[in-house]
């Protein structure tokens, strides 16, 4: 009898703890949206920041945030995946091996501003390539790779060992049997995962203050060329993006909307990323359906 | 997946007006503020900018006032903090390095002595209460008790039974090293349970919402939500720091390392021309430089 | 048979595999070269302050005092460690026990319900980008400890409460899989015994994946260690050891926050700063070994 009250109790707490849970989120996501969605409007998300007078926008740092993150997996994606490849399939089982994985995981766990800092020292100032885009989107694959390297790692292991092998029976090389027969099987794994990979990407600030910088110049969207200066595509421009302006509105901030400027970019920035992981979660139920052919 | 298909549809259109929408914006700007026609035509050449974020909205706004007019020009403006762009301007990765403080005060002797100081505006700043604190002046003794922890509550200066709760800046601080100087006259203490806080909206938030609390802030800055004291019985007005009577400000620099290029030096006279004093600073809520009656050398000589 | 083999293998097929060969060779080889030159100019930064700048380093770890611009220049670090170790710790022990319960509550209780709907929810938690987290403590949590206890409001323990629901989806998933993994037979053979729900999960459950349950802590610990901006907007930033969970505080990251972008480099106070970051990179290591051998422990 009584381990069967103790039993209810228990289950009785660890309902209400998840219920507890959900009620967080809820409220959370709830104070964010109920904040701020009274202050998006189609002009909000269009026009640029204002610096003292009402109703600036954050256009331009939408802008931005998507091309840092289109930059970001430009370079992250081919060199995680070629690394994800060699630690799956040409990586020899021995201490070498061992010891490369220690450094994967040891980079993806290095606290965002470190790689900051490290962006500053080495790409801001050393490469003098200054507060700029490009500086960002590498300091931000330093972030990324070890996540896209795990992400592949772990797609490619989950490829059953019968396909590969049957392909390597048919007398393809092995790069070609990781190519054409491997990595589509992986990709619905691969694809969720670097779509997750993605939203971290856009929330991320701490690293890019230091490295993507806090201004961003006045862009002139008619002018695609990305070697002139004022070109929304110059990777060598310093962008703030979403995240990096949240924090400058809420710190500095001197026109009188801040704080509501500030809640609707939060918005803006949660219901983006909401978008990301409903995003991944779709593609990868997609995917697979098309790939295992249920129906 | 035609929800999705529709959703993406959308993002893209919003883009695409986003870009026309932006393209308007900008025309708007260019026939409103009136470009000074007076540089000359064939400026060519780039300025990178870099350093203090209290400075980057005027010289930002500036810019493209300046790149408006000169087409052949372009000015990048990035903000990482003074230090940043003093050492960037000096070690020359940067054109103009923006910074609250003199070069002299966050550089080595002979890095700094190699910069060309230019002073563009002047920043008050002033000791701010919460609202509910009934003291409305303050002496320069009296803040030195406060900000080095002997009087820690405020019915020692005849206000209300309530703790006095110091929001101060990290000891790094461009705005800290100014209030220190010339309100305090001594360095201040971090005293255990004071909150440090870097940026301007944090202070001016901490300082409104917190019984007791007291803070300084930028004159840019002040608003309803916190109560400005006087100092020493003067007014933290723009014109009593222009006159000399009221000592708590600091000059923006900008720095250049030796003499300025001809765009550079182009674009720093823009930044004085009276345009940008009497229009962008003082709109931005700084004190043109043109204006001070008074002027102040690094060691915080004063002549008139 | 062999040699038909052998002549199938015609050379662009040799030539393909080089070139994926070589192609992901260069492609692990700059990872290790970025890890590498990360922790070269990340500690050779942080040494100069005792190398160059000639601080003592038994100083620079234990004294209480931080004042870069005092006379003389004092560069203790303490209080910063002491406020990183406090909030993480705390943030642990706060999100250990809920994500615990979520935990079985998904694998025990409501498979169906909770793989469909707290799951995502609890995913959802950790795409939140941190700045917005650090904005919600500044609004709700910073007023609500003002109102509720004596104090500021800031301090470690709102630093700790915004990290705990930060770090909570990492504890989570890695307990669920902990969890789903546990072989039936194990569960099956408490049940057949008669033991309540309760009496297998505190009896055999708990026990046999305490060691995937820790790996989930610490890696929550190692987040929480790293994460700036959103304790640095509710901790306060006093460079001193707090008399209460309420009085404003600083961690590592805040510290280098706080002053990186204001010192000059190459001076002594920025040196310090990256001495910091050190600190901080290198207990990242220390839990990323502890990681591991617990994760060894656990597949005995």
């Amino acid at each position: 009898m009584k381990a069967k009250t103790a039993d209810k109790l228990a289950t009785s707490i660890i309902v209400a703890v998840a219920a507890f849970i959900v009620l967080i989120l809820a409220g959370l996501l709830g104070y964010i949206l109920f904040r701020g969605l009274g202050h998006i409007s189609f002009d909000f998300l269009t026009s640029a920041p204002e610096t003292i007078r009402k109703g600036g926008g954050i256009g331009p740092q939408l802008f931005n945030s998507i091309f840092l993150l289109v930059l970001t997996m430009i370079i992250t994606i081919p060199i995680g995946l070629g690394a994800g490849i060699y630690m799956s399939e040409y990586a020899p089982p021995n201490r070498i091996t061992n010891s490369i994985r220690l450094i994967v995981e040891v980079l993806s766990s290095v606290p965002s501003i470190i790689v900051g800092l490290f962006g500053l020292l080495i790409l801001v100032n050393m490469f003098g390539l200054g507060f700029s885009l490009f500086s960002g989107a590498l300091a931000l694959t330093v972030f990324n790779l070890p996540l896209m390297v795990r992400i592949t790692e772990q797609a490619l292991k989950g490829v059953p060992r019968e396909q590969k092998e049957a392909s390597l029976a048919l007398g393809l090389s092995k790069w070609k049997t990781i190519t054409s027969v491997m990595l589509p099987i992986a990709l619905p794994v691969i694809l969720t995962g670097t779509i997750l990979a993605a939203g971290r990407v856009f929330g991320e600030a701490a690293a890019l203050l230091f490295t993507a910088g806090m201004s961003s110049p006045r862009l002139d969207f008619t002018d695609w060329n990305p070697f002139s200066p004022f070109s929304p595509l110059n990777p060598f421009r310093p962008a703030e993006t979403l995240a990096v302006h949240i924090w400058k509105i809420n710190s500095e901030g001197l026109a009188p909307d801040a704080a509501q400027i500030a809640a609707g970019a939060s918005a803006v920035l949660v219901i983006t990323v909401l978008l990301f992981n409903f995003a991944a979660r779709w593609l990868g139920r997609y995917m697979h359906r098309k790939f295992t052919a249920i129906k | 997946m035609k929800k999705m298909l529709l959703t993406t549809m959308v993002l893209v259109l919003a883009f695409a007006l986003a870009a026309c929408g932006q393209k308007n914006n900008d025309g708007n700007n260019a026939s409103s503020g009136a470009p000074s026609g007076g540089a000359a035509a064939e400026l060519k050449g780039s300025i990178l900018a870099s350093g203090s974020s209290a400075l980057l909205p005027l010289v930002e706004q500036a810019s493209k006032k300046f790149m408006d007019s000169n087409k052949g020009v372009s000015i990048q403006v990035q903000a990482g903090g003074s230090g940043t762009g003093l050492t960037q301007v000096s070690e020359g990765q940067s054109d103009i390095g923006n910074s609250d403080v003199f070069a002299e005060e966050k550089l080595d002797a002979d890095k700094a002595a190699a910069l060309v100081d230019h002073q563009v505006a002047v920043v008050g700043m002033a000791a701010v209460v919460n609202p509910d604190v009934t003291i409305d002046n303050l002496t320069k003794q009296q803040l030195v008790d406060i900000f080095t922890g002997k009087v820690t509550n405020w019915k020692d200066f005849g206000g209300g039974d309530q703790k006095i709760q110091i929001i101060n800046r990290p000891s790094s601080s461009g705005t800290r090293a100014t209030f220190e100087k010339y309100a305090l006259g001594e360095k201040s203490v971090d005293l255990p349970g004071a909150i440090q806080e870097d940026s301007s909206g944090t202070v001016r938030k901490l300082v409104g919402e917190t019984p007791g609390a007291i803070g300084y802030l930028a004159l840019s800055y002040l608003d309803d939500s916190v109560k400005t004291v006087k100092y020493e019985g003067v007014d933290a007005s723009v014109d009593n720091v222009a006159n000399g009577t009221y000592p708590v400000w600091a000059y923006e620099h900008m720095y250049t390392k030796g003499e300025p290029n001809e765009v550079s030096k182009a674009f720093l006279e823009f930044m004085l021309s009276d345009e940008v004093q009497n229009g962008d600073v003082v709109e931005l809520g700084y004190i043109p430089a043109s204006k001070m009656e008074v002027k102040r050398d690094v060691n915080g000589n004063i002549t008139k | 048979m062999a040699q038909s083999l052998e002549r199938q293998k015609a050379k662009p097929h040799l030539v393909e595999e080089w070139v994926g060969k070589i192609y992901t060779l260069i492609c692990i080889l700059f990872l290790i070269i970025t890890i590498v030159s990360l922790v070269y100019f990340v500690a050779s930064k942080g040494l100069s302050t005792f190398f160059v700048n000639h601080v003592n380093v038994a100083d620079l770890l234990t004294g209480l005092k931080w004042s870069p611009d005092g006379e003389p220049a004092l560069y203790g670090a303490l209080p910063f460690i002491f406020g990183s170790f406090s909030t993480s710790l705390l943030a642990a022990l706060i999100a250990a026990p809920l994500s615990f319960c979520a935990a079985v509550f998904m694998i025990e209780i409501a498979p169906k319900f909770g793989r469909k709907f707290l799951q995502p929810v609890i995913e959802l938690l950790a795409g939140i980008p941190s700045v917005v987290y650090g904005f919600v403590g500044l609004s709700v949590i910073v007023p609500f400890f003002r109102d509720v206890f004596p104090g500021q409001g800031v301090g470690i323990a709102a630093g700790a409460l915004v990290l705990s629901i930060m770090i909570l989806p990492t504890i989570t998933t890695i307990a669920t899989d902990a969890l789903a993994a546990l072989p039936k037979g194990l569960k099956e053979g408490s049940y057949a015994l008669g033991a309540t729900r309760w009496q297998t999960i505190y009896r055999i459950v708990l026990p046999t994946t305490l060691p995937a349950l820790m790996t989930g802590i610490v890696l929550g610990i190692a987040r929480a260690f790293g994460e700036a901006l959103a304790v640095q907007m509710v901790i306060g930033n006093a460079p001193h050891i707090p008399r209460s969970l309420f009085e404003s505080a600083s961690t590592l990251t805040s510290a280098i926050t706080l002053n990186m972008g204001n010192t000059a480099t190459g001076t002594v106070a920025n040196n310090a700063l990256w001495s910091l970051a050190l600190i901080l990179m290198l207990m990242t290591f220390v839990f990323v070994f502890i990681v591991r051998w617990l994760e060894g422990r656990s597949k005995i």
